[in-house]
């Protein structure tokens, strides 16, 4: 589904990624660890189509067809979706309406009718009770004053909302108590079909005791060091980022 | 001849047209004589700093229309607020216009300022309020005393709401090559009273305008007046708006300033105090592009203990428009336990667009909360990445950014139809179609 060759890609002058090769097939949960400013998230905004990184050199594609020119909506129009490690505020505007228009913009640029009123509000009534979302909570401006936790548990909304190909969640368990942890981690678990295809981004290996991964890869200085299997992450948990540094600069 | 040596001459032409021997005639010629020394401010006068008249004042500027003009309803339909019923004191190239208005005399008068200054059963009031609360000192206050013949007068007495809102309107018919008019209003609102205002300028034509306009508001005790200014001119009109607001114990005021359009606009909006426990809103939205000038200059005068005050000043900036926004804070000795709070957002869409903010506070009293919050910033680039991230384009993206930005001060107006107007009119200077109501 994901195929990222050869990526190379900076902001300014500063070189990030330095040659990440990627493959994600459909149904399949990977993770991708790695220390702080290893490029991580560079990496999830590039996917997603952030222009202020510039891809110096390779090709990321999203089912064949090549994502490098299109712009961050349509990349979100062909399935991609990014769950923000910081979601932004928008005083102003309402989580509903917010979903409705993203919705509707979506399917009118795949060519769909809009989606009828009725049909919306039962598909938010649902999607927000299966993360346990308090309805009072929908109609309050997007992300304005929403705690950590309920920021991210927006984002998966939203992402329950939007029924994504390719889902990449950017540190979502950052800021996350257990029982937060659980919900989120229990909401993606049951959006997962062999459709479509999960990355999870994160620092500790947490989250992953939740959403299992198919396999783990270690992102080092702007080059994915190690792969293996969920194994990987528990190795990591005992051994620390301090044994991949130590092994690269041996 | 200069604008200035003009209009010292027409006011002798004008004596000949009034009565000479009243005591509204002394405050003319006084209010003359202050012009005459004072001229027409400068970017030298402090409070004109970021607004120059100059290239305005070169235009040849009748003074006296020479005929009267007509206008068809169905043409300027689209500017009154049609959708509900409403008082309506018309005005065309600065003379009334009977057809066009629906005035009243039932329980409360919505009427012309006309007969105000000159029948003697307003004598009374007009003693008691005309020129009253207006600054005598300033200069364009004063060239519009001189001339003040015509205007809408509206009087609610004690106690009563008015039954619907009264639209004071304002139309150049553009048949002269440039026109100064210099409307006068005064609203007296009484005790326990209610009353909804909108005011609007609207040239119907490119010939250059200018409107230099005095509006005095006299709010008694517990009154509650909402005054809406909407200001989305063509790019020939200039509009210099003084509006003066005294304000008795327990009263609520709240004037709201939606600056569009037009070449350039000066608002000056002055609140005085003189009653406890008050409250004053002052709020504006201001969008606009191409070369358009927008200044609003703002005083409130704390003078009473238990007041509040509130300021809300949102402007969005294309092209190479200019804002301006100076809001003066006064906080006397004597006007203890003041809220008084002023905020100046403004996003700037363009690097050739400006705007200049300067928040003055003077306290005096020891015992006050006041802030001031003025941020100068593009759209929020990241919050843009996220809504894209989702979806939705570029274009929607930054407009419904943009409503969001306006949408306090949109939530503040009472009157449903005209919140759904402005609304419309936002949209449509963004340039999209939203499908929701925000």
């Amino acid at each position: 589904m994901l195929s990222i060759k050869n990526l190379h890609a900076s902001i300014g002058d500063k070189e990030i990624l330095k040659g990440i090769n990627l493959e994600v097939k459909a149904g399949e949960i990977h993770a991708i660890m790695g220390p702080n400013g290893a490029g991580k998230s560079t990496l999830a905004s590039i996917i997603a189509g952030n222009e202020n990184y510039e891809v110096t050199e390779g090709e990321i594609s999203l089912d064949g067809e090549d994502l490098s020119e299109l712009a961050p909506e349509e990349r979100a129009h062909k399935g991609v979706f990014l769950s923000f490690q910081y979601p932004v505020e928008i005083p102003g505007v309402s989580v509903t309406n917010f979903m409705r228009t993203a919705i509707n913009e979506t399917r009118k640029a795949n060519g769909q009718e809009e989606m009828p009123a009725n049909e919306m509000l039962k598909v938010i009534r649902e999607k927000s009770e299966l993360l346990e979302i308090d309805r009072k909570f929908l109609s309050r401006s997007l992300n304005e004053g929403f705690s950590g936790g309920e920021k991210k548990r927006n984002e998966i909304f939203q992402m329950a909302m939007l029924e994504p190909k390719l889902a990449i969640l950017d540190e979502t368990d950052s800021g996350l108590d257990i029982d937060a942890l659980r919900i989120v981690a229990n909401g993606v678990n049951k959006l997962k079909s062999d459709k479509n295809a999960i990355v999870v981004i994160t620092h500790y290996q947490r989250l992953l005791d939740y959403i299992v991964p198919d396999f783990v890869h270690v992102l080092y200085n702007g080059k994915i060091v190690k792969s293996g299997g969920k194994e990987l992450a528990h190795e990591l948990e005992e051994k620390g980022y301090d044994w991949i540094k130590q092994e690269q600069e041996a | 001849m200069e604008l200035k040596e003009k209009l010292l001459s027409s006011f002798m032409a004008f004596e000949e047209r009034v009565d000479v021997h009243s005591e509204l005639h002394d405050v003319r010629t006084a209010a003359i004589k202050n012009f005459e020394n004072k001229g027409f401010p400068t970017k030298k006068d402090e409070a004109w700093k970021y607004t120059s008249l100059n290239a305005i004042l070169k235009n040849d500027f009748t003074v006296f229309p020479k005929q009267e003009n007509a206008v068809e309803f169905n043409h300027v339909k689209k500017y009154f607020l049609h959708e509900i019923d409403t008082y309506k004191v018309v005005f065309i190239d600065g003379v009334f216009s009977s057809h066009l208005s629906s005035t009243t005399h039932e329980g409360i008068d919505v009427c012309l300022m006309s007969s105000a200054l000159t029948k003697p059963k307003y004598k009374m009031v007009i003693d008691t309020y005309f020129n009253q609360i207006a600054n005598k000192d300033e200069s364009l206050t004063s060239l519009n005393t001189a001339f003040a013949i015509e205007g809408a007068y509206i009087n609610i007495p004690k106690s009563k709401v008015a039954d619907k809102p009264i639209e004071i309107m304002y139309f150049s018919t553009g048949n002269e090559a440039a026109l100064l008019v210099q409307p006068r209003n005064l609203v007296i609102v009484g005790e326990n009273s209610h009353v909804q205002i909108i005011e609007r300028h609207q040239s119907l034509n490119e010939n250059p305008v200018l409107t230099n306009s005095v509006t005095e508001i006299f709010a008694q005790k517990r009154a509650i007046v909402d005054y809406y200014k909407i200001q989305n001119d063509t790019l020939e009109a200039n509009l210099i708006d003084n509006t003066y607001v005294s304000q008795q114990k327990e009263s609520h005021v709240s004037v709201h300033t939606f600056s569009f359009g037009g070449n350039l606009t000066r608002n000056n909006l002055n609140f005085y105090h003189f009653g406890e426990r008050l409250t004053s809103t002052l709020n504006g939205i201001t969008i606009i592009g191409e070369k358009q000038h927008v200044d609003h200059y703002t005083l409130v005068k704390h003078s009473a203990p238990n007041c509040e005050s509130f300021q809300d000043y949102k402007g969005i900036y294309a092209d190479r428009s200019t804002g301006v926004f100076n809001g003066k804070v006064y906080v006397e000795k004597d006007a203890q336990k003041t809220n008084a709070f002023q905020k100046s957002n403004n996003i700037l869409l363009s690097d050739k667009a400006t705007i200049n903010a300067k928040p003055q506070l003077e306290i005096f009293a020891d015992d006050v909360k006041c802030s001031h919050g003025c941020t100068v910033g593009q759209l929020d680039e990241t919050a843009m990445f996220y809504m894209q991230q989702r979806g939705i384009p570029k274009k929607e993206a930054k407009a419904l950014l943009m409503y969001a930005f306006s949408n306090a001060v949109i939530e503040n107006i009472k009157i449903p139809e005209l919140k759904q107007r402005i609304t419309k009119i936002i949209a449509t200077k963004l340039g999209v179609k939203l499908g929701f109501d925000l």
